[in-house]
């Protein structure tokens, strides 16, 4: 009973942090609350039983991308422009694509249930191996390091090609805006 | 089909989904482009998190064992632990979002800088007076409107 209203809660600040960010056209405003919306979910996430997942989402939800993002409106723009569109459009396709979504879990097993397919096939052999295997007491830990090594290894490439990506993107940025600056003063 | 306990136990799915489509109005219906990357932020936590529920058990906890005085594992067959497997791939699946977000963090830097704008219509429209300015300088040559 209590777990059912502390998630409630958590989801009730989640949506109204979502629909402020909706409404507000200050973007220093909409990055903190992003962070706020990272925190709020890593809390959710504990009482999903992934503390793992609950301090990555932490750190790197409400730190590492607050500070990016903080970093682009300091280098491109601090408001939103008001919208001329109408949002009717956009929330049909937004009502129709939920609604399917909702038509797709109909057929799900319930929330916590035991015998879901996803409990019963692979996750209980890791388990049981992780302690002969690996001797490492938190399981997630000897998945992501040891049974599943080549994920990690495949995201460690993901992440040094979106580094190099930043790089060739922004490197030179200073120079140019330095060039820029020249030839006005030129002319 | 329709009863109390379908209901309950569905409920959670059902707010995910109504965060990730808050996360992909953002999306859709916003034109800066730092607002945009903010409602795909919200649209991904949100999966993550229907994801992780996925793994969870009833009555379980996390999935990390016990450990004595000696550093030995304690292994008590009566203790439900969750699913740790979804717990594995949303971690990797939050370091790549990241990795994606510094990169079009980066792109709307560039775009800045050749557009001075971060607004969609307004690149949208200086996109539309480029072409036209082409069409007029090198439609004629290439035998009519490009």
């Amino acid at each position: 009973m209590i777990d059912t209203l502390i998630d409630l809660i958590l989801f009730a600040m989640l949506v109204f942090t979502a629909l402020a960010i909706v409404r507000i056209n200050h973007l220093f405003a909409v990055v903190m609350l992003s962070g706020v919306f990272s925190l709020l979910s890593a809390l959710l996430l504990v009482t999903l039983d992934a503390v793992d997942v609950a301090f990555t989402e932490a750190a790197v939800g409400a730190g590492i991308s607050t500070v990016l993002m903080l970093g682009t409106i300091a280098l491109t723009a601090r408001t939103q422009k008001k919208s001329s569109r109408s949002g009717l459009v956009p929330f049909i396709v937004v009502t129709v694509t939920g609604a399917v979504l909702v038509y797709g879990t109909l057929d799900m097993p319930d929330f916590g249930d035991p015998n879901a397919p996803a409990q019963l096939h692979v996750a209980p052999e890791y388990m049981a191996g992780s302690i002969e295997d690996i001797d490492v007491p938190n399981v997630v830990t000897s998945i992501l390091a040891s049974y599943r090594g080549y994920d990690t290894l495949g995201e460690t490439a993901v992440v040094f090609t979106a580094g190099i990506g930043v790089l060739m993107l922004l490197s030179g940025l200073g120079r140019r805006r330095r060039e820029d600056e020249e030839e006005e003063e030129d002319v | 089909m329709i009863n109390w306990d379908f209901i309950v136990g569905h409920l959670n799915y059902w707010l995910f989904i109504i965060l990730m489509m808050t996360g992909l109005y953002i999306v859709v219906a916003r034109g800066n482009l730092v607002k945009k990357i903010v409602g795909l932020n919200i649209f991904q936590t949100s999966v993550f998190m229907f994801y992780i529920s996925i793994g969870k058990v009833t009555g379980g906890t996390a999935p990390i064992y016990p450990v004595n005085r000696q550093g030995d594992i304690e292994y008590d067959p009566t203790i439900i632990y969750s699913n740790p497997l979804p717990h594995v791939l949303i971690l990797t699946a939050i370091v790549v979002g990241i990795a994606t977000t510094s990169l079009a963090l980066a792109l709307i830097i560039r775009i800045r800088e050749e557009y001075d704008t971060i607004e969609e219509e307004d690149i949208l429209r200086i996109e539309r007076e480029m072409s036209a300015q082409d069409n007029k300088e090198h439609g004629s040559a290439m035998g009519g409107r490009a």
